[in-house]
């Protein structure tokens, strides 16, 4: 951390321009409570934050509606509980990132590692490139959108909310669902339990077509993907249901 | 005087006794294993087989009621910016609404706040009567992250990471659909009516390396203000406090077996984990050689029944203790007054302990809205309240009788024990002796 001269490297923000955090220089605290101080109608409604070199928690906790560009790569849970802002990230994110994000968006151009969007509640999270393991883990009402592929045991335990996959799902995809939707265009290596292929009907391929127009997704047609949700066997305790655990 | 066939009196066996005949019957009959709330219910090492020497020659005692025993402690004091300060070391334990009523969370919480300690939220979020009514109030955060929000994060007094709980450490949760109200069914993002699994592991990390990324993450979020908890269960203790403390943690809560649990599989309570006895003294070896006892403090919980069993707690090197099933009761759970009710469920008043099954006639581990009527929170705040005040006034009795100015004085060298094992488990001697069994390094 380097504690010192860190008021010489954040710009104001004049006009349009952006308010610039330069974390070679400043810590990693000062940036988040200014995120953090930025109060609703407030004018700074641009950020930016050079150098991040895979830090963690860059952006976390940001509830108003600003927009913050990342230029470069972070580490774990950059824009957790992200509320009404816009954070890109102008390379990849490593593990958890969005988790529990409330609302806004989160954009991601390069890959995410494990846990994207595990647990979030709301918002869209879109990550260009693949995105590993446990992709929307416990998803509770977020939208992800993922252009590449999802790893194993994506959508574990998901609650609500779609998860959208333009390439290949790995094993175990929506392994003890609840009442999330998953698209798959590509392959699904394997089902988790309790998970099935359902009927895509007429709404499903409204709200798909809705939710690649948010994430900018011109290429892919609703028709082209495989609905997946819950059985709902497992649902209510059955002894009977055992070996499916 | 002849004997012809003399009958001998009839004898069950020892191992296959009443209840465990019963239980073979129960799962024979239905297919299922036995779910069920509270704590290990079998005889454990505990408090009890501990004694206090008291003063004598050497050791001066302290004049009840002239003499100061001061009881404050104050938590969170490693990074937080606002560490928490309790007039009293005893705080309420998590306990989650939806596996209580409404009613008697708001009861927690204003004993709690009467007292001048905190309560804790639990897996299903914060209410509003709860954060209402609790000055200091707990946040935890759970595998689940059922109701979990960055504004409740930040209106918390602290918050506290829930890895484990003494009843079922590494195992989660089912809360089932009976007791899924609409309310429970919104905060929990979950259909109204089905069982809601809450998870054993969190979605996001993965070990001690990712939990001090974690609580990296939940410091930003909160700016640094609030005291950040780790919670275990009482499995390893040495090393999890080791590991809590490496990860960041300004309050490590060690929760033995005899830890309540609002539904778990009987053989998970009373067969994994260990009696918080056999944890404190581990834990506080960890925190020593790290050079972190009473910089990180540390809270246990088990079987905390009165205030002798918290003064030994502290002597043993805690900072304070957790009730959960005691602060229950004082509230009215399992109360015979209730008996020809329990009786009816097929039990009876000290035995009830189908809490997840929704049907308290005490109306604390229930959303029935019937029910949940039979609980005053005014009054049953004043309870835990009068409860809690005795717990505290036994402890500072105990403390003066030893010569002490504060419960944190209290230490080992003023215990002694009854039986090897309690020996063993707490590193004091056996009663009479200087023996203490067991020195061997964890």
């Amino acid at each position: 951390m380097h504690a010192t001269n860190s008021a010489l490297a954040v710009s104001p923000n004049l006009g349009s321009a952006p308010r610039v955090f330069d974390l070679a220089v400043t810590p990693l605290r000062e940036l988040n409570q200014a995120l953090h101080s930025n109060r609703q109608g407030s004018n700074e409604t641009q950020w930016e934050v050079l150098n991040p070199k895979g830090g963690h928690a860059i952006s976390a906790g940001v509830d108003t509606p600003i927009s913050v560009d990342i230029r470069g790569s972070v580490g774990y849970y950059c824009a957790g509980m992200n509320q009404e802002a816009t954070i890109t990230v102008h390379g990849s994110a490593g593990p958890g990132v969005a988790e529990n994000m409330m609302s806004g968006e989160v954009i991601i151009k390069g890959n995410a590692s494990q846990y994207a969007g595990a647990t979030g509640r709301g918002g869209l999270l879109v990550i260009e490139g693949d995105a590993s393991s446990r992709c929307g883990i416990s998803m509770k009402g977020i939208d992800i959108v993922v252009r590449g592929n999802v790893g194993h045991m994506s959508a574990f335990m998901a609650q609500s909310g779609h998860l959208v996959v333009l390439g290949d799902a790995g094993d175990a995809l929506g392994d003890s669902i609840y009442e999330a939707k998953l698209f798959v265009r590509g392959s699904v290596k394997s089902l988790g339990a309790d998970c099935i292929a359902k009927e895509m009907r007429p709404e499903h391929i409204a709200k798909l077509q809705e939710l690649l127009d948010r994430a900018g997704i011109t290429d892919a047609k609703p028709e082209e993907f495989t609905r997946y949700g819950s059985a709902r066997s497992l649902y209510n305790f059955n002894i009977d249901n055992a070996a499916a655990y | 005087m002849t004997y012809q066939n003399p009958p001998t009196t009839p004898r069950k066996s020892a191992t296959f006794d009443d209840y465990a005949m019963s239980e073979i019957r129960r799962a024979a009959a239905t297919g299922i294993y036995d779910i069920r709330g509270s704590g290990a219910k079998r005889k454990l090492p505990h408090f009890d087989d501990l004694l206090f020497l008291g003063a004598s020659i050497s050791r001066y005692a302290l004049e009840g009621y002239r003499e100061r025993c001061d009881t404050n402690v104050v938590l969170g004091t490693r990074f937080a910016k606002k560490p928490i300060e309790l007039k009293i070391p005893i705080t309420v334990a998590g306990m989650s609404f939806g596996s209580l009523s409404g009613p008697a969370k708001e009861a927690l919480g204003r004993g709690a706040t009467l007292s001048g300690t905190t309560t804790t939220t639990g897996d299903g979020g914060m209410t509003e009567e709860e954060r209402g009514h609790s000055e200091k109030l707990v946040y935890q955060i759970l595998p689940s992250r059922y109701g979990m929000n960055p504004r409740d994060l930040r209106r918390a007094d602290a918050i506290e990471v829930v890895v484990g709980q003494g009843a079922k450490p590494g195992g989660g949760g089912m809360l089932l659909g009976q007791k899924i109200s609409d309310r429970v069914a919104e905060m929990r993002t979950l259909p109204k009516g089905i069982d809601q699994r809450s998870a054993c592991r969190h979605p996001d990390w993965t070990g001690p390396d990712d939990l001090e990324i974690k609580i990296l993450e939940i410091r930003e979020i909160t700016d640094w203000e609030k005291p950040i908890y780790v919670k275990i269960g009482g499995t390893r203790p040495y090393y999890d406090t080791a590991l809590a403390v490496k990860a960041g943690a300004d309050v490590v809560v060690l929760d033995g077996m005899q830890g309540g649990t609002a539904a778990t599989q009987e053989v998970f309570i009373e067969h994994v984990g260990l009696p918080i006895l056999a944890c404190i003294r581990p834990a506080v070896q960890a925190l020593q050689d790290l050079g972190m006892h009473r910089k990180v403090q540390l809270i246990v919980s088990g079987g905390i029944r009165n205030g002798a069993d918290v003064a030994k707690a502290l002597a043993l090197g805690a900072d304070a203790v957790a009730i959960g099933t005691a602060a229950l009761i004082a509230l009215g759970d399992n109360d015979p007054h209730w008996e020809s009710e329990y009786q009816k469920l097929g039990t009876t008043a000290g035995a009830y302990d189908d809490w997840h099954e929704g049907k308290d006639p005490a109306g604390i581990t229930t959303q029935d809205a019937e029910l949940m009527k039979r609980v005053d929170p005014i009054a049953a705040g004043r309870r835990l309240a009068n409860y809690l005040k005795v717990m505290t006034l036994e402890a500072q009795t105990v403390a003066r009788a030893c010569g002490k100015n504060h419960l944190h004085n209290l230490e080992p060298e003023d215990l002694c024990a009854l039986t090897v094992e309690a020996a063993a488990m707490a590193r004091v001697p056996i009663a009479g002796t200087g023996w203490i069994p067991g020195q061997v390094k964890f």
